[in-house]
């Protein structure tokens, strides 16, 4: 399926098939044992009827939903823009460091047996704070390529962050506190409430908004800086925000459902694969495709077992082999 | 203590396998090198937080330190003795945070380790021992085998009297209550963190307390240890009471419109167990429970008892911890308040 040559509007109504499906099966699948009428019933009965079946509906799966709607779109768009911007496919949101400082802030707020909005607080923060240690040290090297100057900082703070979530997690209560952490860092959605919804979506769409005003000068950086340059484009300052806009959605989607990996990698890269580099495109499509994607791991999440199984782990799984069977299809390209 | 004793009182310790009576009840106990003779041990190193309170109870004098670091609150419960001890780090294989040198420089006369019995722990036992010439003694953790534990653990570090009046405790607490108690049984969802959403599943040594209170865990799913759940799990498990050892959760559950829709909530099932000086549910899982499993058979089964829980723990903390918190210091934990 190339979609590259088709129009805008037929390609994202193919790129919408998909993500329906997901939002069909998230609604008609879970624990609590519904069939398909009377979830339809609870659906139709709105949200302040008083049963169970309502409850679940509105409740618990539809913010699920939408958090994961939110979550795999704003990692998928982060991570699109990223790819972008370091001119490779093999970038994620985390190059940054973005997932490490967060990561940290919230295994710092659990070991101190903090408050759940203190957890997502802290973890907010983190993830700012990490970018923006990178930003600054990238900043005051002068002598180097700026791009590798910014993927080498992020590699060098997202170890260190990295190295203090370990230290944390050494001493941390091991019957307590390190369960709590490491589930954390696996990610999930299953303690997003709608409170949790009305926060982070205006921070991921102050985010998304500078990326879609910029969709065509992101293109742009596909070139040397002094070729953009001479386009007119003024490099260092469409990177910043660029790198602020990423961060802030990143972080925001980090914040409430935990280090969810692969999918700001996995899903611009395949939709890269089906409508091209072009990032007018690619921001959309990717919006979609992430979306639905995240909604469809959840599902799976909550409805595969009794417990939860973690959305990192489950992204992994369900990723990486698509990811590999992209690669391998014979005769397709779009990178 | 003669030589006789010393060695009936071995035979109980032994993971060497024994003949005759001892094989039919596989000892909880599994030693690895000499132990010292029981009045001899005066050092004794807990090497995690169940360990660390078994010995606690049974011998606070010999306790060289804490394997976690303990909170404020946690010790202005504890006796005087032991308040002050050092935070000196855990020994878990790789999980370790005390280097084995510190463990020699400490000159203990011996390791208390408690918790899951496994090839993996008693290896990691062994090469301590063999590493370190320092006897390691492994003790099976489970809720159920309490009295054992405070019976062979006492014997082992010389205090066979002290470990029989608690065993004796112990086995008041878990036996036969559940004869006396309702059927069908409860379901109970055991609620940990502030947002209630992670759980030991059904068969975890984090859950014992609600089998041992004559309930149900409600939680059954794959594996057997610490599992995270979706609310909508919760509702379908419907558990008849929800329990949790967080006053964050608490306030959550009475607050928050999905918890206070369940049956539990609804109808004044949702129980807070204090958490100090250590939790009366878990954390870490130890003889502290005995008093979670009391009050918890008490909250479900009778309901309507007027026990008062403020003298229960102070009694328990006496008898156990070697001290009575003041009334006005025990009204102060939530959960009692």
């Amino acid at each position: 399926m190339k979609l590259a040559g088709q129009s805008t509007v037929l390609r994202l109504t193919v790129l919408s098939a998909p993500l329906l499906a997901a939002l069909l099966a998230a609604f008609a699948f879970g624990p609590y044992p519904l069939s398909p009428a009377e979830a339809l019933a609870a659906l139709w009965a709105g949200p302040s009827a008083e049963s169970d079946a309502a409850t679940v509906m509105w409740q618990l799966r539809l913010p699920r939903i939408l958090a994961g709607l939110l979550v795999g779109a704003a990692l998928s768009a982060a991570g699109a823009a990223y790819q972008g911007m370091f001119r490779n496919p093999l970038v994620s949101p985390d190059i940054l460091g973005v997932s490490a400082g967060a990561g940290l802030g919230a295994a710092l707020a659990i070991y101190f047996g903090l408050s759940l909005a203190a957890v997502q607080a802290l973890a907010f923060a983190g993830g700012l704070l990490a970018v923006a240690a990178v930003v600054f040290v990238a900043g005051r090297v002068r002598r180097h390529d700026p791009v590798l100057v910014l993927v080498l900082a992020g590699v060098a703070v997202g170890t260190l962050f990295g190295a203090g979530i370990s230290l944390v997690k050494v001493l941390a209560d091991p019957s307590v506190q390190l369960p709590s952490i490491t589930f954390w860092l696996l990610g999930g959605l299953n303690v997003v409430s709608p409170g949790d919804l009305v926060l982070a979506a205006p921070l991921v769409a102050m985010g998304l908004l500078p990326m879609a005003l910029l969709r065509w000068r992101v293109n742009l950086l596909s070139l040397s800086d002094e070729e953009a340059a001479a386009l007119g484009v003024n490099v260092a300052r469409l990177r910043s925000t660029l790198i602020v806009s990423a961060t802030l959605v990143t972080a925001a989607a980090v914040s409430i459902a935990g280090v969810v990996g692969w999918i700001g990698l996995v899903v611009p890269h395949a939709v890269r694969l089906l409508v091209g580099p072009e990032f007018s495109r690619l921001l959309p499509a990717s919006l979609l495709l992430g979306g639905g994607f995240l909604v469809a791991a959840d599902t799976l999440a909550r409805s595969a077992a009794a417990i939860e199984l973690p959305l990192g782990i489950l992204t992994a799984l369900v990723g990486a082999p698509v990811f590999l069977w992209l690669l391998a299809r014979p005769g397709r390209g779009g990178t | 203590m003669n030589r006789r004793e010393y060695l009936v009182a071995l035979t109980g310790l032994s993971a060497v396998p024994w003949t005759g009576a001892m094989a039919a009840v596989p000892s909880i106990l599994h030693v690895f090198g000499a132990l010292p003779p029981p009045d001899r041990v005066r050092r004794v190193f807990a090497a995690g937080g169940p360990a660390a309170i078994l010995t606690h109870v049974l011998a606070p004098d010999k306790l060289l330190g804490w394997p976690w670091p303990l909170s404020i609150e946690a010790r202005a419960l504890l006796a005087p003795l032991v308040r002050n001890l050092p935070m000196l780090g855990r020994l878990a294989g790789r999980g370790s945070t005390l280097p084995l040198e510190k463990l020699v420089a400490l000159k203990p006369d011996l390791i208390v380790d408690g918790g899951a019995v496994d090839a993996t722990y008693l290896s990691a036992a062994e090469r301590v021992w063999r590493q370190t010439g320092i006897p390691y003694v492994l003790v099976d953790g489970r809720l159920a085998e309490s009295a054992r534990q405070l019976r062979e653990t006492g014997a082992l570090l010389g205090v066979a009297a002290r470990g029989e009046q608690l065993a004796r405790y112990a086995e008041e607490t878990l036996s036969n209550r559940c004869n006396r108690a309702v059927f069908p049984r409860p379901g109970v969802y055991l609620a940990r963190t502030a947002d209630g959403l992670e759980t030991p599943l059904a068969g975890s040594v984090n859950g014992e307390c609600i089998e041992a209170a004559c309930a149900v865990n409600v939680a059954r799913g794959p594996g057997g240890g610490l599992a995270r759940v979706s609310r909508e799990q919760v509702l379908a498990w419907m558990p008849d009471a929800i329990v949790s050892q967080y006053p964050e959760f608490h306030v959550l559950a009475r607050q928050d419109a999905f918890w206070r829709r369940l049956p539990a909530v609804r109808d004044g099932r949702l129980l807070l167990a204090p958490a100090l000086p250590f939790g009366w549910l878990d954390g870490p899982p130890s003889i502290n429970r005995l008093l979670g499993a009391r009050w918890l058979a008490s909250r479900l089964h009778d309901p309507s008892a007027r026990t008062d829980w403020v003298d229960f723990a102070r009694d328990f903390n006496a008898l156990f911890y070697g001290h009575a918190p003041t009334r006005e210091e025990l009204m102060r934990l939530p959960g009692l308040t």
